[in-house]
């Protein structure tokens, strides 16, 4: 396993399998998040149901969020390889290519070309959006735990706020579309009768993540979410959370 | 046997014994293996051998002695093994293996390539080229080439020039590439196993005898320019042909006679320089500057068919010119071989029909090759699969799609079958100097037919010098060390060579001496030549040689890389050879082969040969710097085949 | 015509280059960018100064020894080798950049021509098949579907350019390494040494500094012999299975012992 890891090819698998886990994760998250289409309901909000759900999930077999936390574990343990084996490959292959004589771009396709960057951005967000979402730290807009669908919302009808998700959920995409179709090269399980239909594949899966994160925020600020039941933030942040 | 291991004796005039094993023609080899001596395998190590060149018949060579336990030094002037030039032979190897059932034989390939080489070649080494032509195709797949294969899996084989059966077997049009792509890769497996160290980018510049010897070699590190010494049991020189004496020729850039020239100056006689090969399927020069022709395989005559306008200065395009209005010369000279005519009667043809003022292109020097037919009756995807990448490469070079419009070629030379002089066990004059591959004379006579030259490199490279060095390093010829004086002395002398060189400080780069040279020799020791032409050719060549000494340009900086010093060094023993080839060709009164005197043909214009005074080899000593060279006869015995005209009509 | 040339100048392995500005007039339309640099050396021979080192040997697309970098196309911008680039293909008058591969693993020697010697070792660390010379099987005793010789060859077919590991912005020398894993590890004789020979040549890779595979594609795009990207994916795909494979194999040794 330490001489897999330690040639280029093993660790890029490590990075591709991680990555995989990541994606579908996403996938699980977008789909989550679809709830909150579902508008705020009359008596609590979809979404709102669905995250005590999931806290819930598995009780009493496993203790209250247990399974999340097993989640959590595996997904920062993925991003954690992800990330790890992506920064000495790039020691490596700048090594390997001094900077000082870039190579020409040859039908190199944008999205590959921006994987660092989008690499980079999606991490600050993926850290800003813990920082808002899960632990309440940036509360630049009212949050109550608990409260998804009123945390959104109100989170949603600042401009900068949506700018900042739809970017980086823009990023995303862009990163998933050279992601995806890699991990069959670097898996090998491409193969050239496929390679068309995974490439296509790819960019479908791709379209579908960024149309599902994306219509969150443009549907809560163009309005098409009505406002939560309880429609007054302060009076919640009283009422001690826990929305209704 | 007695001959075996002993000082050479000679034939009576001076050149030593073919040493040809007693007995029937298809047991001399046999007899000669069972008889030879060996070397056991712990004393293998202590024994070394230097192998010159990494083409088919250098790489097979190293990686077989490495592979037998001997320690090998490969050294070859490119940047890798696998760039020798015979990665460019395209179009197939033959082997009498009849997996077309047409009753093909041992017997029938060597009959056809005596007959191919108008009968100047030995039966002895013949036979034993065609012996072990099946060996080679065995060898080379089990090394995983691949070989093209019909639908049910088993080997494909098509025909080829100057043959009636389909005994070629090729790998697309690249087979030169992936047989050396095979014996590379066994040569590197041995680079691994620690038997064989390659030095890439060192060129042989001389070679050393002590007590008369072959014991090392003098080699310049072309990078660093270091002149560096290398002692060995044996010399094996794999160092290809010479063609590039015309300086337009098919070879590579780089390809060039100085390991056997220095060797010949050193006392290796050089044997039927004038028999060169100009190959009718090339693509026509285009410019004045131009560098190098390139090949076109002869397995395209397969398909396509040769003709010119039957009017002269015609203007149309090739398309509209009705068929009776085409002058197919091959096929109506020729009936029974057709397009599929050997090389030397094919470029000859699309001579003398350019000569009448019927060619085609720019120039005036071209003929078509048309497919037009057989995409017509085969379908585009058949022509396709079988010359695809020719046609490609024909459509980058010159911009025509050979799909729409005909090809258009002239022939170009492109093969020695001259070289040096070796014995049946491809040992040299000097003894325990060794000359495989292109770089001997052996096997082609006075033409080789297509396919053949792959056949020949490995055939000397896998199955035959492995065991004649074996038998030669049977006796222990004592150690030799770099330090002895001889390789000092000759050390000495190639270092004044190239300071000459430098020292010269003139204006002109190599390459112009090089193409005046070219131009000369094509003109006048090329397809056709007289003995007037030969006699100018020799002044010609005398006047560039001088001129050379007095106003090439080479860049200063000996110990340094220095592709001006390299390249200058090369054309001055071409400037030599050139004189040497003028000589061959006047004193041999007849026309035979590759080799067409204009005095000695028949009435419709075929060559004539005289088997009463020239059925022999002629080889050449080394006449000193401003001697003339020495000519030896040898005798070729015709015990097996008759002598016949050589008729493809 | 006539051009203006921006050539790369080194001295050797240790001095640092330089670009130099050239002007050379007359060239014919019909020459290859090979014989317009002869020219320009002709030239520079007639005004006594030092020529330019570039390699090259068949000219005419099969050696590999061209490694021109042209205006940053590695062997030039047709995806043919640099030897078969015309000067038809360039305006009268253009500016040409020429530079030598720059990636770590080749260093420069001199100008233009580098140490391509580390694909070489690549090789030797597994691209062959491990047979002596001497008797073999019939060749028909092994058929070999015409699919799988044409798989196979279109692999085999790499002239070892390095084209591909300048086009990569990562230097990485995977599609080179994956054509001759392609090529052995399909066909019937390839079988037996699969795993070592592919667990050989990518260590070897990675010890000659080469990088990794970032699936851009490049390599593929300006490989003269368009040698597809999918050579990678099967490389890729054999090395990790000679990795999963080789694991019982140790176990076995062990207990064994």
């Amino acid at each position: 396993m330490r001489e897999f890891w330690d040639s280029t090819i093993g660790k890029k698998v490590f990075v591709a399998v991680g990555g995989t886990i990541l994606v579908a994760y996403l996938v699980l998250h977008m789909a989550g998040n679809l709830w909150s289409l579902a508008g705020p309901g009359t008596v609590e909000p979809h979404i709102d149901e669905y995250a005590s759900w999931l806290r819930n999930f598995g009780e009493p077999l496993v203790p209250y969020e247990g399974t999340l936390w097993v989640v959590r574990a595996i997904l920062l343990a993925a991003l954690v390889v992800h990330l790890v084996g992506v920064i000495q490959l790039r020691a490596r292959n700048r090594k390997a290519r001094p900077p000082e004589y870039p190579a020409r771009r040859i039908g190199r396709s944008w999205e590959s070309r921006l994987m660092m960057v989008s690499g980079v951005v999606i991490l600050v967000f993926l850290v800003v959006h813990i920082l808002q979402f899960s632990t309440l730290t940036i509360d630049v807009t009212p949050l109550v735990e608990g409260a998804i669908y009123a945390n959104l919302y109100w989170a949603f009808q600042e401009w900068y706020v949506v700018l900042f998700y739809l970017v980086a959920v823009f990023l995303v995409g862009t990163h998933l579309r050279h992601a995806i179709w890699s991990v069959f090269q670097t898996l090998g399980v491409d193969s050239p009768e496929r390679n068309g239909q995974i490439k296509a594949g790819a960019s479908l899966l791709t379209v579908v993540i960024v149309a599902g994160f994306a219509a969150v925020p443009i549907l809560f600020f163009t309005g098409a979410l009505g406002v939560p039941i309880d429609n007054e933030p302060t009076a919640a942040v009283l009422a001690g959370g826990g929305g209704q | 046997m007695s001959e075996m291991n002993g000082a050479a004796s000679t034939n009576g005039n001076g050149l030593p014994d073919a040493r040809i094993p007693d007995g029937p023609l298809s047991q001399k080899w046999r007899t000669w293996l069972d008889a030879h001596h060996l070397v056991g395998p712990r004393n293998r190590p202590g024994r070394s051998v230097i192998v010159v060149g990494t083409g088919l018949a250098g790489a097979s060579a190293a990686a077989t002695l490495a592979e037998q336990g001997y320690k090998v030094k490969s050294f070859c002037f490119q940047d890798s093994p696998r760039r020798a030039h015979s990665i460019a032979a395209q179009g197939g190897i033959n082997a009498a293996k009849d997996y077309a059932n047409e009753g093909d034989s041992i017997q029938r390939l060597f009959y056809d390539t005596i007959k191919g080489g108008d009968f100047r070649s030995r039966e002895a080494n013949v036979w034993r080229l065609a012996e072990l032509s099946a060996n080679i195709i065995d060898q080379a797949v089990a090394q995983g080439v691949p070989f093209n294969r019909e639908y049910g899996g088993s080997l494909a084989t098509r025909s080829f020039g100057g043959v009636l059966v389909q005994r070629t077997f090729y790998a697309r049009g690249q087979t030169g590439q992936q047989l050396l792509l095979g014996a590379y890769s066994a040569l590197e497996w041995q680079v691994k196993a620690g038997n064989v160290e390659v030095f890439s980018k060192h060129e042989m510049l001389d070679l050393v005898k002590v007590d008369g010897r072959a014991r090392g070699i003098i080699v310049r590190d072309l990078e660093t320019g270091e002149i560096e010494r290398f002692a060995a049991d044996a010399v094996i020189l794999a160092t290809g042909g010479y063609t590039n004496v015309y300086y337009l020729s098919t070879n590579a850039m780089g390809s060039n006679v100085t390991a056997t020239w220095r060797a010949h100056r050193r006392g290796a006689l050089f044997a039927n320089p004038c028999f060169t090969q100009i190959h009718p399927t090339c693509i026509p020069q285009s410019g004045d500057y131009q560098s190098k022709l390139t090949l076109m395989s002869e397995s395209l005559r397969n398909d396509g068919r040769i003709w010119v306008p039957r009017k002269p200065n015609e203007e149309r395009p090739p398309a509209e010119i009705p068929d009776a209005e085409r002058f197919y010369f091959l096929e109506e000279r020729y009936p029974a071989f057709g397009n599929l005519a050997p090389r030397d009667i094919a470029s000859r043809a699309a001579k003398h029909v350019c000569d009448d003022g019927l060619g085609v292109g720019g120039t005036g020097r071209g003929v078509y090759l048309d497919f037009r037919e057989a995409i017509a009756e085969q379908g585009r995807d058949a022509i396709e699969g079988k010359y695809g990448n020719l046609f490609d490469m024909y459509a980058k070079i010159t911009g025509d799609n050979p799909y729409e419009t005909p090809m258009m070629i002239y022939p170009a030379p492109h093969y020695a079958m001259g070289g040096l002089w070796v014995d049946y066990e491809l040992q040299t004059t000097i003894e325990g100097l060794f000359a495989i591959g292109e770089a001997n004379f052996s096997d082609h006579g006075a033409n080789r037919l297509g396919a053949s030259a792959l056949m020949q490199a490995l055939a000397d490279g896998y199955f035959i010098v492995p065991h004649t060095v074996t038998d030669y390093m049977t006796v222990d010829h004592g150690e030799v060390s770099t330090e002895d004086a001889e390789f000092g002395r000759v050390q000495d002398e190639v270092e004044e060579r190239l300071q000459a060189l430098v020292d010269v400080d003139g204006t002109i780069v190599p390459q112009e001496f090089h193409r005046e040279m070219g131009m000369v020799m094509l003109d006048k020791c090329g397809m056709s030549r007289d003995a007037e032409g030969l006699k100018e050719a020799i002044a010609e060549i005398r006047r560039i040689k001088a001129d050379f000494w007095e106003n090439v340009r080479v860049d200063p900086g000996i110990e340094e890389l220095n592709q001006s010093l390299e390249y200058a060094n090369r054309v001055s023993d071409f400037l030599e050879l050139g004189e040497l080839m003028c000589f061959d060709a006047l004193r041999r009164e007849e026309s035979c082969g590759g080799h067409f005197r204009e005095e000695h043909q028949t009435e419709d214009g075929e060559a004539l040969r005289d088997d009463e005074d020239f059925a022999s080899v002629t080889a050449w000593g080394w006449g000193g710097e401003d001697g003339e060279p020495v000519p030896y006869d040898e005798h070729l015995e015709f015990e097996n085949v008759e002598l016949a005209t050589r008729s493809y009509k | 015509m006539r051009f203006n040339l921006e050539i790369w100048r080194q001295f050797d392995r240790e001095s640092n280059g330089h670009f130099e500005s050239f002007t050379v007039d007359g060239i014919d339309p019909e020459s290859s960018f090979l014989e317009m640099l002869d020219q320009l050396n002709a030239q520079l021979g007639r005004e006594k100064q030092r020529m330019v080192a570039f390699d090259s040997d068949c000219r005419e697309g099969i050696c590999g020894t061209c490694s021109l970098v042209i205006d940053g196309y590695p062997q030039g911008p047709r995806q043919v080798t640099a030897c078969q680039i015309y000067m038809r293909e360039f305006t009268d008058g253009a500016t040409i950049k020429v530079e030598p591969y720059r990636n770590s693993a080749f260093p420069v020697m001199r100008d233009l021509i580098t140490d391509r010697s580390a694909l070489d070792r690549v090789i030797q660390a597994g691209g062959y098949i491990s047979t002596k010379t001497g008797p073999q099987p019939d060749p028909n005793s092994m058929p070999v579907s015409p699919e799988t010789q044409k798989e196979a060859f279109d692999a085999a077919i790499c002239i070892g350019c390095g084209a591909c590991v300048a086009a990569c912005p990562n230097g990485s020398a995977m599609l080179f390494t994956g054509a001759k894993v392609k090529h052995l590890n399909l066909l019937p004789q390839g079988q037996p040494e699969r795993t070592t020979r592919v667990i050989g040549m990518v260590e070897q890779m990675d010890a000659e500094g080469f990088g990794g595979c970032t699936n851009y594609g490049e390599c593929s795009r300006v490989c003269p012999q368009e040698i597809s990207l999918d050579v990678i994916g099967m490389l890729n795909r054999e090395y990790r299975k000679a990795r999963k494979d080789e694991q019982p194999a140790h176990r076995a040794k062990m207990t064994a012992q």
